[in-house]
């Protein structure tokens, strides 16, 4: 049975650089997935394509919830479902947080002042910021811009998120509470693909880890497993590496 | 000759004052629409630049280095003297209007480019993760803090334009110089053309300091 997110055959190629290798991947509704390779290993590269926010070559073909992920008028259905989270957060600087949240709804589901002002407060104090609605971006910590850009990314009630490296630009101080939310997320049955280097998360939160390498995925496997008894020998050197230190 | 009574004769400087008031009220119409004009083209022009398919982007880009290589006054005696030859017949005002506003466009479509060109990537990419389509983005998250940026730099351009209606007495229009010149004929003293001078000054000299402040002010902001 297809997944909810089905990846048939990815092949990503910059220029002549083969970045990923024919990805087969079936990701279930409100499965929490979490992606960890070495650094240029294909893991932004892969749930970049997922949106469609990088192209891909037209034997490879992507589906959300059975909508192909395609260039044109599907596209910005598909994206209204499936919201992204970014390492380096992209809030719009000219906007205030409450403003950063209400943009997209409006301008896309054509959601009233009121009833998108209402919302945005509704997610600002679900990720602990309700005080923070008309300050602008520049004015918060980094834990807060991205606790700010998960709220924008649930404004438009999605039923994918995706996250690349969410706490890779934080410092450490701020890490936790960033993964807080996320953790709260996860209990809410949306699907969530997560690019991160924190074990401790991918362990207790995910439903499955994949490991990448080469632009191609080695092993997937549930936490337990990948974690005390991974079976492929280039995923046992990975987290030596990672977990020693 | 007393060389004061020469350029400062403030009594034709009275007398011409009128006409040159006139003149100013002409140079400062024709300035406001070749920018006006020139800003609504320059973003049209941008638009295609950056975005259109490839044959439009071409033909934009070599638009836009043409006006920008070739000398306005070429430009404004071709319009007025050389298109009558193919029965297009513009008025001294429409045809200097119409100079300055396709060079003014060229020029700020670059400025304008530049602008979005220096919003991160990140900007586009989450707004295309929102949903957003291409029109919203640009309107709703680029543009807006483009306009920052560009401001100094449009503000340049502005007071560009603004020197060059003077250009425009050329062909006949009875522009702040035009008018100055006529009269220090009439009056045989050229204090007129020292009156029209200081007033080019006191509207441009500002504009000059307020963009030095702008500049000053935006470079402040990124450090
Ligand atoms: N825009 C691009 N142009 C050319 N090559 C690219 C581009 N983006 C990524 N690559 C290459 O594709 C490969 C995979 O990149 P990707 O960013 O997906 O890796 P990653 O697993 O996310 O790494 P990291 O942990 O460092 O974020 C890398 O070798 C990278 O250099
Ligand atoms: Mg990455």
């Amino acid at each position: 049975m297809p997944g909810y997110i089905s990846i048939r055959n990815l092949q990503k190629y910059y220029g002549h650089y083969h970045a990923l290798r024919g990805i087969d991947l079936e990701i279930a509704r409100g499965e929490v997935v979490c992606v960890v390779g070495p650094s240029g290993s294909g893991k932004s590269t892969l749930i970049r394509c997922i949106n469609r926010l990088e192209d891909f070559s037209t034997e490879s073909a992507i589906h959300v919830d059975s909508v192909p992920v395609l260039p044109g008028a599907n596209l910005a259905k598909v994206r209204a479902e499936v919201g992204m989270v970014f390492q380096s957060f992209n809030l719009f600087p000219h906007l205030t947080v409450r403003q950063n949240i209400m943009l997209a709804p409006r301008r896309v589901r054509g959601t009233s002042k009121t009833a998108a002002a209402a919302q945005a407060d509704q997610l600002l104090a679900r990720v602990g910021l309700a005080s923070q609605a008309e300050k602008y971006p520049s004015g918060l910590s980094g834990g807060q811009q991205q606790r700010v850009a998960i709220a924008r990314a649930l404004a438009m009630e999605p039923q994918v998120l995706l996250f690349d490296e969410p706490t890779s630009a934080l410092d450490p101080e701020m890490v936790g509470e960033v993964l807080d939310v996320m953790r709260d997320l996860a209990q809410t049955g949306v699907t969530m693909v997560v690019v991160t280097h924190e074990m401790g998360f991918a362990r207790q939160v995910a439903d499955r880890v994949i490991f990448m390498d080469g632009g191609e995925v080695i092993e997937s496997a549930p936490p337990a497993e990948f974690f005390s008894a991974p079976r492929e020998t280039r995923t046992r050197n990975f987290l030596h590496a990672v977990l020693d230190h | 000759m007393d060389l004061f009574e020469t350029f400062f004769n403030l009594e034709v400087l009275a007398r011409s004052f009128p006409m040159l008031l006139k003149g100013l009220w002409l140079t400062l119409e024709l300035g406001a629409a070749s920018i006006l004009a020139g800003l609504v083209l320059g973003l049209a022009l941008c638009m295609m630049r950056l975005y259109a398919v490839s044959p439009v982007r071409i033909l934009t880009r070599i638009y836009i280095d043409v006006f920008r290589s070739i000398p306005l006054l070429v430009l404004l005696i071709i319009v007025y003297y050389a298109l009558p030859f193919i029965g297009v017949r513009l008025s001294p005002f429409v045809s200097a209007m119409t100079a300055l506003t396709m060079v003014s466009g060229a020029y700020t479509a670059e400025i304008f480019r530049s602008g979005i060109e220096a919003i991160p990537k990140g900007q586009f990419e989450a707004a295309a993760a929102l949903g957003l389509g291409h029109r919203q983005t640009m309107v709703d998250v680029i543009l807006p803090q483009s306009i920052r940026m560009v401001i100094p730099p449009l503000t340049n351009n502005s007071i560009n334009v603004v020197k060059d209606t003077a250009l425009a007495s050329v062909v006949a229009m009875p522009d702040l110089l035009k008018q100055a010149t006529q009269a220090q004929a009439l009056a045989a003293n050229p204090s007129p053309l020292i009156g029209a001078a200081a007033i080019y000054l006191a509207f441009l000299l500002p504009l000059v300091l307020l963009v030095s402040r702008l500049e000053r002010r935006l470079s402040r902001g990124k450090a």
